[in-house]
This record gives C-alpha cells, sequence and structure tokens, in this order.
C-alpha cells in the first residue's frame, strides 16, 4: 500500500534520506521511529506529496508521489505537527472548509462533518473557536480533518507528542477502530510505547537509513533477555558476578555488570536457553544469598538504545 | 504533476475567500487593527504635525493629507503577508498542499479576500477623512476611478505579500517586517510634497509608487496637490498611468512567483 524504494533526499549539505526503503502492506500500522532529525518526518513528507525525492521512488495506493501526485492526494490524509487546524474558525467551520476542499458537496460535507464529530466527542465543542481548545482536543479534530474522505492511507506525524494519557489513549482507540475498518496508516513517533502498542511493523530510521525492521516482538528477540540478580550483602557481589558471568546461558563474551548501590549485577542471556531454577541453585552453591532473581525481556527503548548507539559508535570510528 | 481544472481552481479559491472573511466574523475587531493606524496618523498629521505644515495656497492641510493615507492603506501589505506566513507556520500550507485542490487557489484565494478587506478598510478611511473635511470634488465618475486605482494597487501589493509571507514563513518576522511600511509611505507625497527634500531623496519619493497612487487620488477626487512643474519626473506628471504601470508590473512578476514558490514553501 505505501511503498518507498531507496529514497535519497537532500536539503542543502544534510542528507536527510538515504536510500530509504519501506513496504507497508494494506490494512496494517508501520511505525517509524527514529531520533530527531533522522528522517521519518522528510519520509513522510515525500509519502504525502510535499517533498520531491532527488532519486528513488515511492508510491501510494499504487500512485508514484511525483507523476500522480493528484491520485496519491485523493488517496491520503495528515495528520500531526505538519498539518494544522485553523484555530480562527469553530471545529466545525475547519470541517466544511476540508470538505469543500474535499469536493463534497454541502450538504455530504455537513453530514461527514456532524458524524465525525460525533464520533470523536466533539459535538460539543464544534460551534467554538479551535484557538479555545484543549490541546488534545485540538489534535483529536486534526485527526478528524484527515479523514474527512474516509482516505484509504493516513499519516500521522508524531500524533500524540506533548498529549496527556488521556487524550493520547482516545487517539489510539481511534487509530485502532481506523485500522479495523481497513485503513493502512504511517505513523512516526518518538514514544517507543506509542510504537509497541499500535505498530504490526517497526522501521528504525537513524540518519536517514531504515536500520532495522520487524515487529516488535521480533526487534525485542534481536536483542535477547536480560538477567537481573540483586544480592542481599554488597560483598557477595563480585562471587556473583562470577557465577553470572559462567552461566551457560550468557551471552559469549558478556561481562555482567554491577551496580554496588542497588546490589544489581545483570547480565545479557539468550531467553530460551535459561532456567531461573538453574541460576538460583548456581548462586547458592557459591554461597550467595539473592534477595531478586529475575528475567527481563528488554523494552523497545532498549532495542532503540542498542540500535542506533551502535550506529552512533560506528560513524564515530 | 498537478492537473489544472478551472472549475476546482474558481472553487477552492472561493473556500479560501470564505474562509478568510469567515475571522471577520468572529473577531470583527480584525478591521479595526488595519484602520488604526491611518486613523491615529490623521490625529498625529492632520492635527499635531498638520498646524505647523503650510501647503501651497495655504489651504487646510487634510484636503492634501486624505488621499495619502488612502495611498498608506493601500500600500499595506502587512496584514496579507501576516496571514501568509501565519499559514505556513502553523502547517496549513502543509495540508492545503496534501488536499487535491487546484493549483493556484490558495494564492488567489488569499488575495482574493484581500480585495474585500481592502475595499473595506479604504471605505472606513473614506468616512473618516469626511468626518475630519475632506471632500470629493471632481464628481463621483472621477471619484470611483480614484478607488478603482486604489483597489488595483492594493491587489497588486497583496500579491507581494503573499509572496514575502511564504518566503517569511514565521508570523512572527512577517509582524515585525511591519515596521517598514511606515518609512516607505513616508518618503513620498503622502504627507508633504517632495519638493522641499534633497535632491536624491526627492527622486527616490517620485518613484515610489506610493506618491504614483497618492498624485492619482488627489487628481481624481480633485484634491489639493503640488504644481506639476516642466521638469518634473515621468510618474509626477502622469501619477495615473504610473500607477497602473507599477500595479500591472507588480502582478506580473509576483504572481507566477509566488504561485511557484507557494509549491516549493518548505519549513
Amino acid at each position: 500500500m505505501i511503498v518507498m524504494d531507496g529514497v535519497h533526499k537532500r536539503f542543502g549539505k544534510v542528507q536527510a534520506l538515504w536510500g530509504f526503503d519501506l513496504a507497508v502492506p494494506a490494512g496494517t500500522v508501520c511505525g517509524v521511529l527514529g531520533p530527531n532529525g533522522a528522517g521519518k518526518t522528510t519520509a513522510m513528507r515525500v509519502l504525502a506529496t510535499l517533498l520531491k525525492p532527488d532519486a528513488g521512488s515511492a508510491s501510494v495506493a499504487g500512485f508514484d508521489v511525483t507523476r500522480q501526485a493528484d491520485q496519491v492526494r485523493r488517496s491520503i490524509g495528515l495528520a500531526g505537527q505538519h498539518a494544522a487546524v485553523d484555530e480562527r474558525l469553530t471545529g466545525r467551520e475547519n470541517l466544511l472548509m476540508f470538505g469543500r476542499l474535499h469536493h463534497l458537496g454541502g450538504r455530504a460535507a455537513r453530514a461527514r462533518a456532524d458524524d465525525l464529530l460525533a464520533r470523536f466527542d466533539l459535538t460539543d465543542a464544534a460551534d467554538r473557536l479551535v484557538g479555545k481548545y484543549s490541546g488534545g482536543m485540538r489534535r483529536r479534530l486534526d485527526v478528524v480533518a484527515s479523514l474527512i474522505t474516509s482516505p484509504p492511507v493516513l499519516f500521522l506525524d508524531e500524533p500524540t507528542t506533548g498529549l496527556d494519557p488521556h487524550s493520547r489513549n482516545a487517539i489510539w482507540t481511534s487509530v485502532r477502530d481506523l485500522v479495523a475498518a481497513g485503513t493502512t496508516v504511517l505513523l512516526t513517533t518518538q514514544y517507543l510505547d506509542e510504537a509497541d502498542h499500535l505498530a504490526d511493523d517497526i522501521v528504525v530510521i537513524d540518519s536517514g537509513c531504515a536500520i532495522a525492521s520487524g515487529t516488535p516482538d521480533a526487534l525485542k528477540a534481536q536483542i535477547g533477555a536480560r538477567l537481573d540478580v540483586v544480592v542481599a550483602q554488597p560483598s557477595a557481589l563480585a562471587t556473583a558476578k562470577t557465577v553470572l558471568a559462567d552461566l551457560p546461558a550468557a551471552a559469549s563474551g558478556a561481562e555482567p555488570a554491577t551496580d554496588a548501590d542497588q546490589r544489581l549485577v545483570s547480565v545479557p542471556v539468550a531467553a530460551d536457553a535459561i532456567s531461573l531454577t538453574e541460576v538460583v541453585r548456581a548462586l547458592d552453591a557459591a554461597g550467595v544469598v539473592a534477595e531478586d532473581v529475575a528475567l527481563r525481556r528488554p523494552t523497545l527503548d532498549e532495542v532503540f538504545l542498542r540500535l542506533t548507539g551502535r550506529e552512533l559508535e560506528g560513524s564515530r570510528a | 504533476m498537478s492537473t489544472l481544472n478551472l472549475r476546482w481552481e474558481l472553487a477552492d479559491g472561493a473556500t479560501i475567500v470564505r474562509r478568510n472573511l469567515t475571522y471577520l466574523r468572529h473577531a470583527p475587531g480584525m478591521l479595526a487593527v488595519i484602520v488604526m493606524a491611518p486613523v491615529a496618523m490623521v490625529v498625529m498629521f492632520g492635527y499635531v504635525f498638520g498646524s505647523a505644515i503650510v501647503v501651497p495656497g495655504n489651504a487646510n492641510y487634510r484636503e492634501y493629507l486624505i488621499p495619502g493615507l488612502f495611498g498608506m492603506v493601500a500600500v499595506n501589505l502587512i496584514p496579507m503577508m501576516v496571514t501568509m506566513a501565519r499559514d505556513v507556520d502553523q502547517g496549513f500550507v502543509d495540508r492545503y498542499r496534501t488536499l487535491p485542490m487546484g493549483r493556484a487557489a490558495v494564492p488567489f484565494g488569499m488575495t482574493g479576500s484581500q480585495i474585500v478587506l481592502g475595499a473595506l478598510s479604504l471605505a472606513l478611511m473614506a468616512l473618516c477623512g469626511l468626518a475630519v473635511g475632506w471632500r470629493i470634488h471632481n464628481g463621483w465618475g472621477r471619484a470611483l476611478a480614484g478607488f478603482g486605482l486604489l483597489l488595483l494597487f492594493q491587489y497588486a501589493m497583496s500579491w507581494v505579500g503573499v509572496y514575502l509571507g511564504l518566503v517569511v514563513g514565521r508570523e512572527e518576522t512577517a509582524s515585525q517586517l511591519s515596521a517598514l511600511v511606515f518609512p516607505v509611505s513616508m518618503v513620498s507625497n503622502a504627507f508633504v510634497p517632495t519638493a522641499g527634500m534633497p535632491a536624491w531623496l526627492r527622486v527616490v519619493a517620485d518613484w515610489n509608487p506610493v506618491s504614483a497612487v497618492v498624485a492619482a487620488c488627489r487628481d481624481l477626487f480633485g484634491n489639493l496637490h503640488a504644481p506639476v512643474t516642466a521638469d518634473a519626473s515621468w510618474p509626477v506628471a502622469h501619477p495615473i498611468a504610473a500607477t497602473l504601470a507599477w500595479s500591472v508590473g507588480l502582478l506580473l512578476v509576483f504572481v507566477p512567483l509566488a504561485v511557484r514558490r507557494y509549491h516549493r514553501t518548505n519549513r
């Protein structure tokens, strides 16, 4: 449904995209994750026909973003930090205006606006100026504005950045509803839990390249799990460290990390090869009293840090 | 590339006009802001400085001043520039550009709404003028021609405003630039005859489009103006032709520039 193939885009001296690839099947949510300046917004702007790629090709719903821009525009909705609603109009006036710009008839535009306002819990605020809306209401209206024509493809550019948890949940719920109804969603976000909750697939972008992609679970599995042991006595830290380093499940060559303040020793392990009973037995045999032994699945944050950290080290060398 | 469809260009342009005029309904005070500066000028120049300014023939200075203030209202591209810059700043232009809209609908709609707003502010300015003793002396036909000329010049300036707004792209910066309109209106015949200015400044003032439009108004409204000497520069001798030339010239340059820029706007 959404395809980018080796897209390059340069702004002056800044190479925003460097051979970026992306493929999003119809009816799925793809999350593009990356630090600020990684190129995720540039990628979205290319897909939304706002920027022409220097090289490579991109298409949405089967239409080329440069040669068939009009057809692409008829198939997409864009919401988020780069598409705004007008704060000097009321919510309803905004929607009617976008309806007219999409060339819906007056009556169809009105009916659609009423329907969307009701669905997104904005009916009471419909005739208030958007300038007086709260941040969450405004963002909801922004998403609503991109849905006027029920586009098959929706681009959400950091849709929940800076929102309170309640509004964020409201937006997440509506995104899930849209996807259930068959919409394809491309989402950029700085929040890993957002990608984790919403996305079927995640693409990690850094310096304009896709450096990893896959389901959230697959990405987590890539870096494996971590074993945390909290010892009762600080003096036992060194012994515990040796025990963990010798575990058969410990990643080869991995040096366990210790934290004296927390009395914590942790080591990366292969999640499927470890048995906690074995760990406890080994610690016991070495005379270490453990207060807590836990196997932790990595969070997406850790995956992200690992991926982009490696990239940064690579560029420094 | 986008295809040109005249029907959508017009319909979408009309939608943008409608949007800009809806602001007026929500905030009618906006119009007051547009005429605030000229009204302040009427007081400041008409009564404060005016009391010490001697115009040819020892006539009423306000008779001389009001066409100058019309010129000042017409040349004021700031509201247009600020509106456009704000739309870029807030991501509105981005949203427009992801819609299947007519290619030139946004800049045409923006300037189209400015015709209505501009006519309103000229009308308010005229009421101000009538209140302080300014009158039309050459009949309604010529007076309408005068207002027509003012509207044309104002429309041309609104295209400059749209272009600059797209280039500046930030509402704050655009607002700060408004300080520049004042000297542009000052270095002209709007407030005093140019004859007394130092030679180099006089050349600038005589060729200032504001001078042309103001002199044309004085001509058409039959208001007091400085006598045209034999060695006068072309725009001073032919203010109406000069105003037309300036307006058409500005449109020829800035309409294509603004439309092109609109499609390339990037933050």
